[in-house]
């Protein structure tokens, strides 16, 4: 799994536009595999639209035009003859801001997607469900309960199932949006254990509000800002993340990590 | 709703005019919401009234489960049975039309429809179920029933499943508005959730978002099956009222609400048939009474599911 990473992205002058309204423009980045990449900035700033852009989400919502340039592992996405957006989002995974675990059992929610895939053996899908619900690190926790509704765990727990169901497709990527943002601080520092763990076999692309958590859990950071509503926002910088917290290379990044707005 | 501006005053923010309007529009409310109430508790004691003697005289077993209805014969006899049946299969031959169509329409409007289309079926659903069932039956004796006859070989088209047809197409509006509703109510994070894994809309839409609707879905069809139970003039036209239990839905039938409807006109006010036929009214709205009720405590349910 070390030899020859997978699950890199390079995107050159994205930009993303709702309706009329470019919201991000400009965007040329690298993304390492095997890494985390944090990207962070004030809220409006283009980061959870930039990070629906890796596993083409933005198509979903309707009336948003994508343009630029993405490659993943240098497989242009953007092309739905090179790669359907339904078999990207098999090697690139999402987890979402808020827990939202599907309305059947914890077994159920985890084995959904390598059902869809077609994997109907039990056998097979028990193993999976073990797997990836201990990379989830929750495994300790509902391994006598699989048949348990996934309402009734805590919000920590279901967002761990969350992760877990993403893993079950074996993915490349996994893409978080802000996801500790809606628990307490214990489950929030478990889903950071959980991403430290992760990103041995995984690349990590993670949107957080929380600048203590992107210093703690990643490799590199990307800076993102709209510096005034009738301009599309744009990347600033993107760096090393030690780099990038102690000595960036804009006056805006160290302005904004310094706390002096946003 | 807003608060008085001028705290310091507040005489002049709410003059006593228009303190005593707000207690009058209050009690007006009040007394609005509870008569819908003891309407319906005077409904059902009317008829438990107007049914009393046939009750005790024919007795409520004996008219449920009699196999003749001969009302006016000498030794009259008032069997439910041809009625029940009749009802029965009007309403099977509606729920298997209006089901699968009712449920698919739902899921495409929700799902799939984009926005303007969506708004368009809407409405025209909306203009579905304001058209006069009279104009139904009318279509249906000039067009369906004839189509019923040629097509299945029959001696008349005017079959309860030529009128099951047609109550089919009168409870669509009810089970697609809800089933919609149901299907719009599921939160829009599942379905991100499921595409987000690599799985198509249509994966999405069967293993996701019906399983998640599907208790207001089961309320949408038990709400279209009171209507197809209780519908009248559709029936009356296109049924045949036959006073024979039809074995198949292509037999003539009668109904419940299409005897009462047909027969009232022509009776003793205060006799024995008269009563009967209130009698046959207390079973056919106890039996929507408890389908409705059925379906509101599930569409409650699901409501509750959601509001997390």
């Amino acid at each position: 799994m070390v030899t020859n990473p997978t699950g890199s992205f390079d995107l050159e002058n994205v930009s993303v536009a709702y309706g009329s309204e470019t919201a991000v423009a400009g965007v040329s980045m690298h993304i390492v595999p095997q890494s985390v990449t944090a990207l962070i900035g004030p809220s409006g700033c283009g980061k959870s639209t930039l990070l629906r852009c890796l596993n083409r989400m933005n198509d979903e919502l309707g009336n948003v035009k994508v343009e630029g340039s993405i490659r993943f592992d240098g497989l242009d996405i953007m092309d739905n003859r090179l790669l359907d957006p339904v078999d990207l989002r098999r090697r690139v995974g999402q987890v979402f801001q808020k827990p939202n675990p599907f309305p059947m059992s914890i077994y159920d929610n985890v084995a959904y997607g390598p059902k869809t895939h077609g994997t109907r053996a039990k056998a097979e899908l028990d193993a999976v469900v073990e797997q990836a619900l201990k990379r989830a690190a929750l495994w300790n926790e509902v391994k006598d309960q699989l048949k348990k509704h996934a309402f009734e765990l805590s919000g920590g727990q279901q967002q761990r199932l969350c992760i877990a169901r993403a893993l079950a497709t074996m993915p490349e990527v996994l893409l978080m949006d802000e996801p500790a943002s809606a628990l307490d601080p214990i489950s929030s520092q478990q889903i950071e254990d959980t991403i430290a763990e992760l990103k041995k076999s995984v690349t990590i692309v993670i949107v957080t509000h929380n600048m203590q958590q992107a210093a703690r859990i990643s490799d590199r950071t990307a800076f993102m800002l709209r510096e005034s509503m009738d301009r599309p926002a744009g990347l600033i910088e993107i760096g090393d993340t030690r780099v990038m917290f102690t000595n960036p290379g804009d006056k805006r990044t160290e302005s904004y990590i310094t706390g002096r707005f946003g | 709703m807003s608060e008085p501006r001028n705290t310091t005053r507040p005489s002049i923010g709410r003059p006593g005019i228009s303190r005593a309007a707000e207690g009058l529009a209050k009690t007006i409310i009040i007394i609005s919401g509870w008569t819908a109430i003891a309407l319906l508790g005077a409904i059902a004691a009317y008829l438990f009234i107007e049914s009393r003697s046939a009750i005790s005289e024919v007795g409520l077993w004996s008219m449920i489960s009699g196999e003749l209805w001969y009302p006016t014969s000498k030794t009259a006899q008032y069997g439910f049975l041809p009625s029940e049946t009749g009802t029965l299969w009007v309403a099977i031959v509606a729920l298997m039309l209006c089901v699968p169509v009712g449920v698919a329409s739902a899921v495409y409007i929700s799902e799939f429809a984009d926005k303007r289309i969506k708004d368009v079926y809407k409405s025209v659903i909306e203009f579905m179920a304001g058209i006069p069932s009279v104009v139904l039956g009318l279509i249906g004796l000039s067009l369906l029933a004839p189509w019923v006859r040629t097509t299945f070989g029959l001696d008349t088209g005017l079959t309860a499943f030529a009128a099951g047809l047609m109550v089919g197409v009168m409870c669509l509006p009810t089970i697609i508005s809800i089933a919609e509703d149901a299907l719009h109510a599921v939160p829009s994070e599942l379905r991100m959730g499921s595409l987000a894994l690599g799985n198509t809309r249509w994966q999405t839409t069967y293993r996701v978002t019906i399983p998640a609707a599907s208790s207001g879905i089961f309320a949408a069809i038990m709400l279209g099956m009171g209507r197809a139970i209780g519908e009248t003039m559709v029936v009356l036209m296109l049924a045949g009222n036959s006073g024979i239990i039809p074995n198949t839905p292509f037999l003539p039938a009668r109904t419940l609400p299409g005897t009462i409807a047909g027969e009232l006109g022509e009776v003793v006010r205060g006799g024995q048939h008269y009563s009967v036929l209130f009698a046959m009214g207390l079973v056919l709205f106890m039996v929507t009474f408890v389908i409705n009720l059925a379906a509101d405590s599930v569409l409650e349910r699901q409501r509750r599911r959601w509001r997390r």
